[in-house]
Parts: structure tokens; C-alpha cells; sequence
């Protein structure tokens, strides 16, 4: 069944007008004109400060994020490690950046074999549609990393 | 990109002389009443995630912060709002949903802020809490929060009924640069995405509501402002007759809805 | 001692061995520092709680060290193994070196 809803007889220039204030209202939501924002390089530069010349593997982090982000300045994510996390074997630390943020780092969780599970969340700004990286050390020396692209609406008609 | 879809829906829209598909009846379950659907149903599931846990809710902070208002001492009468109400969970609960409502002594209505403050200044003798800031906020998001759950339910007959057609008024004008009414976007276009932002049917029974924009918790008059501003017309004062009496509209319009206070909205 | 309003979720119960999930929402601004006044158009100065920390029974088990780029008004949700009865410790540390604490307790049974 679907739902109806009575439309009112309206003024088709009604859209058009909120739509040619858009350009007022994308203005006044860039908060930081000007800036140099970070970018894939910024990133890989960070993960090589952290972890030197080790090797890098992909998989074993799940990202939990939104495909598009309702408002890109609370903007969920979480993720889960496949890691036993015992002492001989467990997850250290998980790093979080944003490839076109202002600046690249996010957040560094700390876990310990008492957490029990590699797996948080926490809520990031995003100033636009980017990628989140998230890189696990281990204890044993080994290094993964996963990439998640999420959608930031920044409104206006252009968009 | 966006102008060029919206236009073209309602232009299809027009022409085929409907009614846009909103979903399934009875999917958003108590959220939605015949065809009253809460802002709630607008927001992603994320942003409806946020708010169905209290944990993640950010303006449940208020709801503590009130909490310990309501008994603490203040004004020359040494009373706390518990001297007199007690438990507020058994004393307000019920209050959210009728108010704004007719007041005998102002012969006009009165919103939840404004009897908070009549009682801080006749009961308690204690100066007035200033709109829009956090006192005033966390008591009136603790005293609605205690009816959460209970449908709105405002008297818009009898004595109320001048201000209810008053506060009709006011959302049926056009005004501003735009030259837009209230129903202009909220009865004409909800489930469509204008800037950024999904419209909702613009109802009253969220507030104070967490709002991601503001990044914390604002007034229903914080919005109706916002709301005038953008069809460029001049916001009323906080606490105005204007507001008040729109008060009551907006809670007409979501009447059979469960106050979410505090919500989460975008 | 700064007085940061927090909310903490930790089960009241668990069973030795037990993975439970914790939650925590502190209130802050998170001011980035790239913000600019409007009326003065000066820069905002950076402000933020950079620390999140979580001691069981006296040892760290789980930490966060945040950036700009956390939310206002930041949560926190992770994961702690009930081992013995105690408390669960949290702290909040911002960029002026104010610190902001709350406890739970939590019995652990078998
Ligand atoms: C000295 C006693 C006293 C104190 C203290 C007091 N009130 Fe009241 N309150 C009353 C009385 C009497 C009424 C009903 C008459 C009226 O409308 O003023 C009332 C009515 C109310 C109502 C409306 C209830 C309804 O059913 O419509 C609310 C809400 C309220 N008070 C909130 C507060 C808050 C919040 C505080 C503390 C800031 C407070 N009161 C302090 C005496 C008190
Ligand atoms: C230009 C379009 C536009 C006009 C005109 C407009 N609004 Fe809104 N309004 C919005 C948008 C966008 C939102 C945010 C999304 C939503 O909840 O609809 C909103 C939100 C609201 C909300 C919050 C709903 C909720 O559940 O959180 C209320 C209440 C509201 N408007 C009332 C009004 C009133 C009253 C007027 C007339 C004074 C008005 N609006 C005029 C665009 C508009």
C-alpha cells in the first residue's frame, strides 16, 4: 500500500526561488574557505610516521560508516578487527584519517587483550565526500588497513 | 543538479496531478498517524539510530542537566521547582503534550519556557531564565522529556481557538523575499531535498530538539527563526504571541504523534 | 578537576569472561581552531578534549587520542572482558590539561 499525500495546488516558482538562494546558502555552509585540505598523500605520509617501512595488508578491519552522510559534521563510524585478542595475539592500536579533511588524523583507539574485541565507534566531522582509512597494528608486527568512501551532501543546486 | 530534479518531479508531479510516493502506511509505525509523519521518518537511518539510543542521543545531557535543576534551590522564596511539583516524573508527565495552552490571568496562551518562568518568578522569586540559553533549555527539554512517548494532544477549540486560527494565519502567509509560506515547503514538498537538508512536515513535537547543524539542543522558536530566515523574512522575537500562537499550530500539526524530546534532526 | 557532564553506559552485571559494550557521551564543543569568528574574523582558537581513557580495576584497558575531526559532543563505544568485580574508570582530558572523570561499578558473577 502506498501512502498518499493531498498536494496542495503549488506555485511551481516556489522550488526555483529556494533554489537561487542556494548559492547564498552553499557560501555561508563552507566553514573554511581558504584551506588546503589534506589528500591521499597526507595520509600514506601519516601511516609511514606510524609504521615505518612495514608491510601493509588489506582486509581483516570491517568500517562501519554511512554510504552518504547526513550532515558531515556527525558523521557515525566504527569498526571491527578480526583479531582473536589474546595476549599472544591481538590488536595494539587502530588509526582513523580523513583524505580530504583539513587534516588527515582522526582518532587512535588503544586496545588491550581485556578489551576482548577490536571494535569501536566514535562520530567524525567530514568538510566533504572523502575516504576514512582505518590502519591496525597487532602486537605480532603486522599492519592491515581498510578504505571506506562516504558521500557528504553539501547541499545547495549545485551539488 | 538538484534544482533540475526537484523541478522536474514536481513538474511530473503537476502534471499527472498527484501525490508522490512517501513509502508504505504503517511502516514507520508509531512515528507515523493517518498522514502525519514525524521529521523522525525524514532522517536517515543513522541520524534515527542517534536518537533511539539514549547513550547516543547528545541531548540527553539536558534531560540530566534538568534534572538536577529541578531541585535546586533558587530565589528569595528558598523554594526548587520539587518543593512544589515533587517527582517529575509523576507531576509533568502528561504536561508536554497540551501545551502551548490558554491562560485564564494573560488571556492569551503560554508555552512551556514562559510557565517555567512564571513559576521561577511568581513561586519562587527567583529572576527569569534567559531564551535559548542552557537553564532554560534543559528545563523545559526535562519537563517535556517526561511526557515522551504520550501523543501530542493540544486544545485548539474553546478559549484557545482564536490563537489556533492566528497561529494558522501566520503558517498559511507568504512572506519574505522568497515570498514562501510555511506550507509553501512543509505541506507541499516533504520527502524532498531542498539544499542539503530532506524536508519533514514541520510539526512541534520534537523540541527542544538536538539539531546536528547546531551541533546542540535549540528551541522550537530557535527553528521557527531559522525557517523565516530562509525565505529571507524577519524573524519574531523569542517567546513572541507570533511564535507562540504558531506554537500551537505546529503541535496540531503532529497531533497524535509521540514527543520525542530530546530528538535528533539534521 | 573540569566539570564535564558525561553519560556512561556499563552493565550493572556480567559473567567472568563475558565481551560487554560500554558507551560514553561527553559534552564538548570540539572547537577545531579553524574556525573564524564572524562578526571579528578572527581565528577560534583550538579547544578540544584530546584524551579519552578507560581504567578497570586500576589498568588502562582501552584509550582514544582524538583529533579536530571528532564530532561535538563525542561517543565513544567499545568493548571491555568482565574479569573480577570493580570499577570501571573513565577520564576526559582536554587541550588545557583539565580532566574530567566518571565510574561505574560492575559486579562479575561465576
Ligand atoms: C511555590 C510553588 C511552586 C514552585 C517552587 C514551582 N512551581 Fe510550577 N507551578 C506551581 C503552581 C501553583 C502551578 C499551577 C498554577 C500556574 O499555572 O501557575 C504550577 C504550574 C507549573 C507547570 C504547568 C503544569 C501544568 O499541568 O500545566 C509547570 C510546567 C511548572 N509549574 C514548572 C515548574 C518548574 C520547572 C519550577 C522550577 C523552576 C516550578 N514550576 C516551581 C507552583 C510552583
Ligand atoms: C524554504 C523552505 C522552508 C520554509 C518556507 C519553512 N521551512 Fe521549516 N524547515 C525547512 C527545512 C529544510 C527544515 C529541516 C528539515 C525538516 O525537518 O523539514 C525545516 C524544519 C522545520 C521544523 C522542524 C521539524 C522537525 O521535526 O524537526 C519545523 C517545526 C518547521 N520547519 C516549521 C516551519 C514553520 C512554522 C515555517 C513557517 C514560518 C517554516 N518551517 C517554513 C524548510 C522550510
Amino acid at each position: 500500500m502506498v501512502q498518499r499525500i493531498e498536494m496542495k495546488p503549488v506555485n511551481r516558482r516556489d522550488i526555483l526561488r529556494i533554489c537561487g538562494s542556494g548559492a547564498l546558502a552553499l557560501l555561508s555552509t563552507s566553514m573554511l574557505p581558504g584551506l588546503v585540505y589534506a589528500d591521499a598523500k597526507a595520509v600514506a605520509s601519516e601511516i609511514k610516521k606510524l609504521i615505518g617501512d612495514k608491510k601493509m595488508t588489506e582486509g581483516r578491519i570491517t568500517i562501519e560508516a554511512p554510504q552518504i552522510a547526513e550532515n558531515g559534521n556527525t558523521v557515525p563510524i566504527g569498526f571491527t578487527v578480526d583479531s582473536p585478542m589474546t595476549d599472544a595475539d591481538h590488536v595494539q592500536s587502530v588509526h582513523i584519517f580523513a583524505d580530504e579533511n583539513p587534516s588527515p588524523e582522526v582518532a587512535s583507539f588503544h586496545f588491550s587483550p581485556a578489551s576482548g574485541k577490536a571494535q569501536a565507534n566514535t562520530r567524525m566531522r567530514m568538510i566533504k565526500t572523502q575516504n576514512v582509512v582505518a590502519v591496525a597494528q597487532t602486537n605480532t608486527g603486522s599492519v592491515f588497513m581498510a578504505k571506506a568512501p562516504v558521500k557528504v551532501t553539501i547541499g545547495g543546486c549545485g551539488g | 543538479m538538484a534544482c533540475k530534479f526537484i523541478v522536474f518531479s514536481i513538474g511530473l508531479a503537476l502534471a499527472l496531478g498527484i501525490v508522490h510516493e512517501t513509502g508504505h502506511a504503517g511502516e514507520w509505525g508509531k512515528y507515523q498517524v493517518e498522514d502525519r509523519r514525524s521529521g523522525y521518518t525524514y532522517r536517515t537511518k543513522e541520524t534515527r539510530a542517534m536518537q533511539d539510543d539514549d547513550f547516543q542521543n547528545p541531548g540527553m545531557a539536558l534531560v540530566d542537566e534538568g534534572e538536577a535543576l529541578w531541585s535546586m534551590v533558587d530565589g528569595k522564596a528558598g523554594k526548587s521547582c520539587a518543593s512544589c511539583h515533587q517527582d517529575a516524573s509523576v507531576t509533568m508527565r502528561g504536561v508536554g503534550a497540551v501545551y502551548p495552552k490558554f491562560d485564564i490571568g494573560l488571556g492569551k496562551l503560554k508555552n512551556i519556557e514562559q510557565q517555567i518562568n512564571t513559576c521561577r518568578t511568581g513561586q519562587m522569586q527567583a529572576t527569569p531564565w534567559k531564551w535559548e540559553k542552557g537553564q532554560l533549555l534543559a528545563m523545559t527539554v526535562y519537563v517535556r522529556h517526561q511526557s515522551r512517548g504520550m501523543p501530542m494532544n493540544v486544545k485548539v477549540d474553546g478559549s484557545a481557538a482564536p490563537f489556533f486560527e492566528k497561529g494558522k494565519a501566520f503558517y498559511n502567509e507568504r512572506r519574505g523575499q522568497l515570498d514562501m509560506s510555511c506550507g509553501s515547503c512543509h505541506e507541499a514538498y516533504p520527502g524532498t531535498r531542498i539544499r542539503a537538508d530532506m524536508l519533514s512536515q514541520g510539526q512541534g513535537h520534537s523540541f527542544p530538539t538536538y539539531r546536528l547543524k547546531w551541533q546542540k539542543v535549540g528551541s522550537l522558536h530557535r527553528r521557527f527563526r531559522g525557517c523565516n530566515k530562509q525565505v529571507r523574512s524577519k524573524p519574531y522575537k523569542y517567546g513572541s504571541d507570533e511564535y507562540v500562537n504558531l506554537e500551537l499550530y505546529a503541535g496540531w500539526r503532529a497531533r497524535g504523534l509521540p514527543i520525542e524530546t530530546p530528538a535528533l534532526r539534521n | 578537576m573540569a566539570n564535564f557532564k558525561a553519560r556512561i553506559k556499563v552493565p550493572k552485571k556480567a559473567k567472568k569472561g563475558e565481551v560487554f559494550q560500554v558507551k560514553t557521551l561527553v559534552t564538548h564543543k570540539m572547537e577545531t581552531g579553524l574556525r573564524k569568528n564572524k562578526k571579528t574574523g578572527k581565528k577560534i582558537p583550538r579547544f578540544i578534549i584530546n584524551k579519552f581513557a578507560c581504567n578497570y580495576n586500576g589498568k588502562e584497558v582501552f584509550s582514544s587520542n582524538w583529533h579536530p575531526a571528532i564530532s561535538a559532543n563525542p561517543y565513544m563505544s567499545f568493548y571491555v572482558r568482565a574479569e573480577k568485580s570493580g570499577s570501571l574508570d573513565f577520564s576526559w582530558t582536554d587541550d588545557k590539561g583539565q580532566v574530567g572523570t566518571k565510574s561505574a561499578k560492575i559486579m562479575v558473577t561465576g
